[in-house]
């Protein structure tokens, strides 16, 4: 494949982000595991530790955990493109801007989601959920975190333009999330208490069919308003 | 070029916008008071009590309305939002902003009203039911784009970027109309079916609802237009034909601004 097409260049981006996120700052690489962990055990510390009641929130509180440490994370995406002035460069680059936002997705969601996606049931575990929602959730997270980290990176790339983007990056992220939740811990509900997942999951992997071809174009627009 | 072509062309000035907007904002306004004073006195005074609910359904012909304009607001704002992404019009950019504020706003007054209503009807001011934790995530959309566009300095920039999210937050739209089938749980499915043009509600309720419905869209036009028209003020000054309105001496011949038109740091 030329380093000139599209799809190349797309590719070239993925493996420089990996390999900056995953090796050169591979001391901040696990943060959003610890993170998820941390917030995880916060729960039956303020709920209580009888295992029935934590049995039934589990699911639920493993997605928020999810939600919470892939929106800990999103800052980073573009924050140090923009810094150096990479954004300007791959804005400006002449290869399609859409695709270079999917790899810095796909980027985003294979350093925080995937991670987190197998974690996920380790922390459903700790927390004594249904042994029979076990793949369900798993099911979910893999459905659902590529959604938070498209979802995420657009707004991301919103809020780029400004110094420090903290609250703003949660108030804009986070409704937007809530479909999410709702049907990732909807599917672990019905598979905990015997239920069909398959409606919220079909309703999540719809989600996902809408979102891969959007999301990107979505986020390259944002980039654009950011770097024009 | 057809004649709404062209008007729409035309509204991309600045003048022309302000002078539109300077034409029809007392009859937007009038309107508004006259159909909102007709609805409310004939709903709380004239339509025929609930059979079931009482007197407390009147509420309805207050947070009904309120809760049409919060999602229609959203919308308006979302095509503007494409419409200023898609041909760089900057009054598109600014009639989205202009329509956050007045839409958050519609969006608070239905869930208030709607928490009063819930008191008689289902015994507690809040349940965590489909429609009404979708119309308070609404509400915290708008906040990120009124939040969202605070936060950027450059003016133009930052319009475009509340267009955008506003684009992105329409997904939501459809979620608060099919939550109700999706978590049905308190909530009363919609009464009013535009395209079965069917209604169980009887014509001496509806009537009223229906007036305050239009209303409220006089209403948000007003307000839309009087934000909006502030704010092309606040953009074009310096412009000559500003100074004018203001009845300032012109700067004449010269081309060039006096202020810079955008404001590019917020000192």
């Amino acid at each position: 494949m030329s380093p000139g097409a599209p799809l190349g260049a797309a590719l070239g981006l993925l493996q420089r982000d990996l390999l900056l996120l995953l090796w050169r700052q591979r001391a901040d690489a696990l943060n959003p595991l610890l993170f998820a962990l941390m917030v995880a055990t916060l729960f039956p510390l303020a709920l209580g530790p009888e295992a029935q009641m934590l049995s039934r929130v589990a699911g639920g509180i493993v997605w928020v955990t999810v939600v919470l440490a892939s929106l800990l994370s999103l800052d980073a995406v573009f924050r140090g493109d923009a810094d150096d002035g990479s954004l300007d460069q791959l804005a400006t680059c002449g290869q399609p801007l859409a695709m270079l936002a999917g790899a810095k997705m796909l980027a985003h969601w294979i350093g925080t989601g995937l991670p987190l996606t197998l974690a996920g049931p380790l922390l459903a575990y700790m927390l004594g959920i249904e042994r029979a929602a076990v793949p369900t959730l798993l099911l979910a997270l893999l459905l659902g975190t590529p959604l938070l980290s498209m979802v995420g990176a657009c707004c991301a790339a919103l809020t780029v333009a400004m110094r420090r983007s903290g609250m703003l990056l949660a108030l804009l992220v986070l409704p937007l999330t809530i479909p999410v939740l709702i049907f990732g811990a909807g599917a672990v509900d019905a598979a905990s208490t015997g239920g069909d997942p398959s409606a919220p999951l079909l309703f999540l992997a719809a989600g996902l069919a809408l979102a891969l071809p959007l999301a990107p174009l979505g986020c390259a627009a944002a980039i654009r308003i950011g770097t024009a | 070029m057809n004649r709404f072509t062209l008007w729409f062309h035309k509204m991309g000035s600045p003048p022309t916008f302000y002078a539109f907007a300077e034409r029809w904002r007392p009859w937007l306004l009038g309107g508004a008071l006259l159909l909102t004073t007709v609805a409310l006195v004939w709903g709380f005074g004239y339509a025929p009590a609930d059979y079931l609910q009482g007197d407390s359904f009147r509420i309805m012909y207050i947070h009904v309305p309120a809760a049409w304009m919060a999602q229609f607001v959203f919308f308006v704002m979302a095509v503007s939002g494409f419409v200023a992404i898609v041909w760089r019009i900057k009054l598109a950019e600014i009639m989205c902003i202009a329509s956050a504020p007045v839409g958050a706003a519609f969006t608070a007054i239905a869930l208030a009203t709607g928490s009063l209503w819930g008191r008689p009807t289902w015994g507690t001011y809040w349940v965590w039911d489909g429609r009404l934790t979708s119309t308070l995530i609404l509400l915290f959309l708008y906040f990120g784009v009124i939040g969202l566009y605070r936060a950027i300095e450059d003016r133009r920039k930052a319009a475009r970027a509340a267009g955008l999210l506003s684009i992105i937050g329409m997904i939501n739209i459809p979620i608060i109309k099919y939550s109700v089938e999706w978590w049905n749980t308190l909530h009363q499915p919609a009464s009013i079916n535009v395209i079965k043009g069917s209604s169980s509600i009887d014509a001496s309720m509806l009537w009223p609802l229906l007036l305050m419905a239009i209303a409220t869209k006089l209403y948000y036009g007003w307000s839309a237009l009087s934000r909006a028209q502030l704010m092309v003020l606040e953009s074009e000054r310096g412009k000559d034909w500003v100074r004018e309105l203001a009845g300032l001496p012109m700067v004449g011949s010269s081309s060039r601004p006096v202020e810079p038109a955008t404001r590019s740091s917020t000192t």
